[in-house]
């Protein structure tokens, strides 16, 4: 009888050291999560004070297209939705949701990573690249750290889904599923400030 | 083990499909007023920024807290203090590079 005690008391506390350590791994990804703001920070403020110097070249007026960012925009913010579902459906252990959702995630995040490409594509064709004035390079560099950003979380994202796929839920799987909805929702936060600062600003 | 002590164990709060929606809701209707302000000439120059600066902090603060699920409970204690403290930090970085170089010619004569 009291060795039972002992265990049960053993089996209790081993639940909440575990609990614990996942919760410091958390918090460390949430403070890298902090660090990366202060690099956006930095390029948001480069970019109000180079915003302006358009060197005789092409403003966002000429350059940026209201309806694209509409739709780039829903993307990023309905991925974020999908990717909530599946951590609501990994709440409930349901393993063909959360992929049913990652999938639909990924390809959402794809959908804007290609737009982003594309765009950037036909304004480095007509020669408005990063090298054509300040207001460009400050630009390219603030929306392409963004849009290196999602792409990660895109490879992340796959892998997680060969994860839930080979290994299920263990509690590694969850945890790094955690971890990247954080990443996933931080990314789209930015963005919020993306398109008003650079573009909705830009055009008023 | 039982669900429920699953998700203590990830320390994470319960979260729930009911929340996403109200979040993305209301994201999507400060987004529209976002584009709106820019697509229309309903109001002036001066009140449009404004009401672009209004709608995405209030945007940011719904993704923080719908998607992001923070709030004031202990759990979530450290995440916050950790994002005010970067808050002041970006404050800081932004508001003063801002003020630096935009008075740079007048404190250089």
């Amino acid at each position: 009888m009291n060795t039972e005690i002992t265990n049960m008391d053993a089996a209790k506390a081993r639940e909440m050291e575990h609990a614990h350590h996942m919760e410091m791994k958390t918090f460390g990804f949430w403070i890298y999560l902090m660090s990366d703001l202060v690099i956006f920070s930095v390029l948001f403020a480069t970019f109000a004070t180079h915003g302006h110097n358009y060197a005789g070249g092409p403003g966002p007026k000429d350059l940026f297209d209201i309806p694209y960012l509409f739709v780039e925009t829903m993307f990023l913010l309905i991925s974020s939705v999908t990717y909530g579902f599946s951590m609501v459906a990994m709440q409930n252990n349901n393993k063909k949701m959360v992929l049913t959702g990652l999938v639909i995630t990924f390809l959402l995040g794809l959908g804007f990573v290609s737009m982003e490409i594309h765009e950037f594509y036909g304004m480095i064709m007509e020669g408005s690249g990063p090298d054509r004035s300040g207001f460009l390079s400050s630009f390219f560099t603030l929306v392409a750290t963004h849009g290196t950003h999602v792409t990660f979380g895109l490879l992340w994202m796959a892998v997680m889904i060969i994860q839930v796929v080979k290994k299920g839920f263990t509690d590694g799987v969850r945890s790094r599923l955690m971890r990247l909805s954080l990443f996933w929702h931080f990314l789209d936060i930015v963005w919020v400030g993306v398109f008003t600062v650079v573009y909705l600003l830009g055009m008023l | 083990m039982s669900q429920e002590n699953h998700n203590e164990n990830m320390g994470a709060a319960h979260i729930s499909t009911k929340n996403y929606i109200i979040g993305f809701v209301l994201a999507v209707v400060l987004t529209l007023v976002s584009f709106g302000l820019v697509m229309t000439d309903v109001v002036s120059k001066g009140t449009a920024v404004i009401g672009l600066f209004v709608a995405a902090v209030l945007q940011m603060l719904v993704h923080l807290h719908y998607f992001l699920h923070l709030d004031r409970s202990s759990e979530q204690r450290w995440n916050v203090i950790a994002l005010a403290f970067t808050a002041i930090l970006l404050f800081v970085f932004v508001a003063g590079t801002i003020w630096v170089m935009y008075t740079l010619n007048s404190r250089m004569m």
